[in-house]
């Protein structure tokens, strides 16, 4: 041994490691353990969008230790769903509306600011954002950060100096359009989607050139073939998902050019298949009686070539939509062996109340399995792949319906789930709500919600009104479920020391077991979280956690835009199911970093 | 547009009759435009700035343009209707608020006064309230602000609305205790609005 030159250790050193890696990855999911990678480039962590990752210095055995390592004001009291990146030794942090982007240098400490980037977009877009006016991150690629402002534009900010190196516009305010998604970088395309289903927008997905920020495809939702960039290629599994322009015909004449299918969600991307996956939101307006048809291709997961854009295959979640469920969730990519055979999946923990196993090649449904309590419908058929909704809960013109599960945000909204290939397991935070319902007349003014619904949600069975669930998708299962008394609204993060973290909007910031589900540590922070946790290592050398608080989004909306309780149908009817969430949290906009002593 | 404009044509005839009679009952019907989607709303002010003197508005000799509204029950529950038309309801809820702030409670951004509520809604405010002057007859439009004082008990008991045709949200217009206003500086919170 004392022969041995340090850097021959080292060698061996290495080996063990990766010896003892491959067993690991071996014994959990076929999935390639990821490498040593301290950044977290953006809001997903990975193409596969698993959000793990494989720093473990921070584990089951310790993290009781953690403790505060500094924080940050972001100056804004809006609900703060951003992800913070990490790049190198800087750290870069984006706010809600006014989308003022931060960078924080990790090499001295105490992280003080090294600049700061705010595009100034317009203030009237606050009046058209549905669900309070946040943003759900920023992308590292090629020396940019790369983010969405609320007024609909597409800005590239250079990493080093934060000066402005682009912004495209993209939305128009004037009929609705707002953009608060994360952008994804494929192959040199900035892949950006547009906001407002509640607004009657026509939702697309949009292809940015990462050098110049100019246009290069824009797929709708909505509309003939042609503007789908639906092609020779495009072959949908199930039949009901085949035909000529069924984003025309599945509608009453012209009601696709205001009929929503927006893309605020997540976006995949497979570079073996060369594939996207991302969904589309609920068709507008809610009110479901004045667009008789399936609505295409609302609610629906898009395969398609980053490159061109055309669309590969697709496949309609919630035809016809009776009950706003967007089908914009995260799609998180796994190769599972599934009844002995080795599949290449997409798991959709889906709006509708399904975790879907989807075969990421084909568009097939695997398995479509319930995870929360629901009354809207009654099962997907895996022969013709339609979601059958129970008649006798829907919604009618001036006629309360009462009690269907889940309610409009759905068994789990915007808030990304993680995956472990250590545990198999799936981390989902979501929430438990129900809803009464009665239509009304919708009236299409652009620039005005197009919705035709009066709402009131309300906690679902058990009355906790949040869960965070561990899933086994290779058996369609639950393993453990957390309850939380308010919807689990923030993003999930799972790390190879086999711990996952997530936050409440009671503002306690989480540590569990992820085998076990045993609470192994929480922090109390000053605002709710609804933000995403991300860990990163340090330019010291150790591993650190992150996550945003304050407050907001469409479920904490009663408290970053003081709306008044007395009224259930505020919020579009999620404050009644809110009421008693200012008794919890104020508003807030602060990160919190951690680390063991 | 065509729609929005036969829409005006319809209420700006239904705001002709006499403010005694029974609301003539016009359901909105299915409103389905016609080409492009758009119209001339835009949310957050347009054209010419809010006239530093709300007079300018046109006033009535007594300069009381609200009064005969504010004291006609029938005013008020077609200022109801018109909030539900309007899609002021899809902003502002049943007055609870959601993409625009609540009406019903006691804080008031731009005034509680019923020209400034007047000339919220004529000229938008900047944070997204979209500027309906010249779009909408001004006799609705005081008919809205009739309404909208009224959610928060600002109108006389007697004129306000008892009842709702709707699923039950709120407690009823009538029942409001009125709410004193707040915050009449006319500045919004800056800490709760930027930008
Ligand atoms: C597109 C959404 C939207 C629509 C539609 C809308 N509003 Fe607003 N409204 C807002 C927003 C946002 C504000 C706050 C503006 C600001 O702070 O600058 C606002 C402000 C107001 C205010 C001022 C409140 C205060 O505290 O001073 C009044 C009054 C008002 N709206 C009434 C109406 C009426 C009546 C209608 C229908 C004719 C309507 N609004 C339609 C979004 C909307």
């Amino acid at each position: 041994m004392s022969g041995l030159s340090q850097s021959n250790r080292r060698v061996i050193v290495c080996r063990v490691v990766l010896i003892m890696a491959l067993a690991l990855a071996s014994v959990a999911a076929e999935n390639p353990a990821p490498s040593k990678d301290g950044q977290w480039l953006r809001p997903a962590k990975d193409f596969a969008s698993t959000r793990y990752s494989d720093l473990a210095e921070i584990n089951v055995g310790n993290v009781k230790q953690l403790k505060l390592a500094w924080s940050f004001s972001t100056g804004v009291n809006r609900g703060q769903e951003a992800a913070p990146l990490v790049v190198d030794a800087t750290m870069y942090v984006v706010t809600p509306f006014p989308n003022i982007l931060y960078a924080l240098d990790l090499a001295k400490p105490g992280a003080p600011l090294k600049w700061k980037y705010e595009p100034k977009p317009a203030a009237a877009a606050q009046g058209v954002a549905c669900c309070d006016v946040v943003n759900r991150g920023a992308v590292y690629a090629d020396g940019k950060i790369v983010y969405n402002t609320l007024d609909g534009q597409t800005v590239a900010v250079d990493a080093a100096t934060g000066k402005e190196v682009w912004k495209t516009k993209l939305g128009e305010i004037n009929r609705g359009e707002t953009i608060t998604m994360a952008p994804l970088v494929v192959k040199n395309k900035v892949l950006v989607g547009n906001s407002g289903g509640e607004m009657g927008v026509r939702g697309w997905l949009t292809a940015l050139d990462l050098a110049t920020g100019k246009i290069s495809w824009r797929a709708y939702s909505t509309g003939p073939d042609k503007d789908v960039l639906i092609g020779s290629n495009f072959k949908p599994f199930y039949e009901f998902d085949q035909g000529k322009d069924l984003g025309v015909s599945t509608w009453p004449p012209e009601a696709w050019k205001i009929g929503g299918g927006t893309v605020w969600g997540w976006i995949s991307y497979d570079p073996e298949l060369d594939l996207i996956y991302y969904g589309t939101s609920n068709p507008g307006p809610w009110n479901s009686d004045q667009r008789p048809g399936d609505n295409k291709w609302a609610a629906t997961l898009f395969a398609r070539k980053p490159d061109t854009g055309e669309a590969i295959w697709a496949y309609q979640f919630s035809p016809h939509d009776l009950y706003d469920y967007d089908g914009v969730n995260e799609n998180i990519l796994l190769d599972l062996t599934l009844k002995g055979q080795k599949r290449k999946v997409l798991v959709r923990p889906e709006r509708n109340g399904y975790i879907y196993v989807i075969d990421r090649a084909t568009g097939e449904v695997l398995s479509a399995t319930p995870y929360v309590h629901i009354t809207s419908t009654e099962r997907v058929d895996l022969k013709t792949g339609r979601l059958i909704y129970n008649e006798d809960k829907k919604p009618q013109l001036g006629k309360v319906v009462r009690d269907i599960c889940p309610a409009p945000p759905g068994a789990k909204d915007w808030q990304p789930a993680a995956f472990s290939p250590r545990t198999g397991l799936l981390y989902i935070p979501h929430q438990n709500l129900c809803m009464d319902i009665e239509h009304v007349e919708a009236n299409y003014i652009a620039g005005t919600p197009y919705v035709g619904a009066n709402v009131r949600m309300k906690a679902g069975p058990g009355g906790d009104r949040g869960l965070f669930t561990a899933w086994d998708p290779v058996n369609a299962r639950e393993l453990w479920s957390v309850k939380e008394h308010f919807p689990v609204w923030s993003g999930a993060l799972v790390t190879a020391g086999d711990v996952v973290f997530y936050g409440t909007m009671d503002r306690w910031f989480k540590a569990l077991n992820a085998r076990t589900g045993e609470i192994l540590w929480q922090f109390r922070v000053s605002s709710g979280i609804i933000g995403q946790p991300i860990t990163y290592r340090g330019p010291d050398g150790k591993q650190y956690v992150a996550i945003l608080s304050g407050v907001g989004g469409w479920a904490g909306a009663i408290v970053a835009a003081d709306l008044d309780a007395r009224d259930s149908s505020a919020a579009l009817g999620f404050v009644n199911a809110m009421k008693d969430l200012p008794d919890q949290t104020a508003k807030g906009g602060t990160l919190y970093v951690f680390a063991l002593p | 547009m065509k729609v929005l404009t036969c829409l005006m044509l319809v209420l700006a005839l239904a705001g002709c009759t006499r403010e005694r009679r029974k609301p003539t009952d016009v359901a909105p019907s299915s409103a389905r435009p016609e080409g492009s989607p758009e119209s001339a709303l835009q949310p957050g002010p347009t054209g010419t700035p809010p006239s530093a003197e709300p007079s300018a508005v046109a006033l009535p000799a007594e300069g009381m343009p609200h009064a005969p509204y504010e004291q006609s029950a029938w005013a008020v529950s077609e200022g109801k209707r018109l909030y539900q038309w309007y899609n002021c309801v899809g902003c502002h809820a049943n007055g609870g608020g959601g993409m625009g702030p609540p009406l019903m409670d006691d804080k008031w951004i731009y005034g509680s006064d019923p020209i400034k509520v007047h000339q919220s809604i004529v000229d938008g405010r900047p944070n997204g309230m979209p500027a309906f002057g010249g779009k909408i007859p001004d006799s609705q439009i005081w008919q809205l602000v009739a309404y909208v004082r009224s959610m928060s008990g600002l109108l006389p008991k007697d004129v306000r609305q008892t009842r709702s045709d709707h699923m039950s949200v709120r407690p009823s217009e009538q029942a409001m205790r009125p709410a004193k206003p707040k915050n009449e500086a006319g500045t919004p919170p800056s800490a709760e609005r930027p930008g």
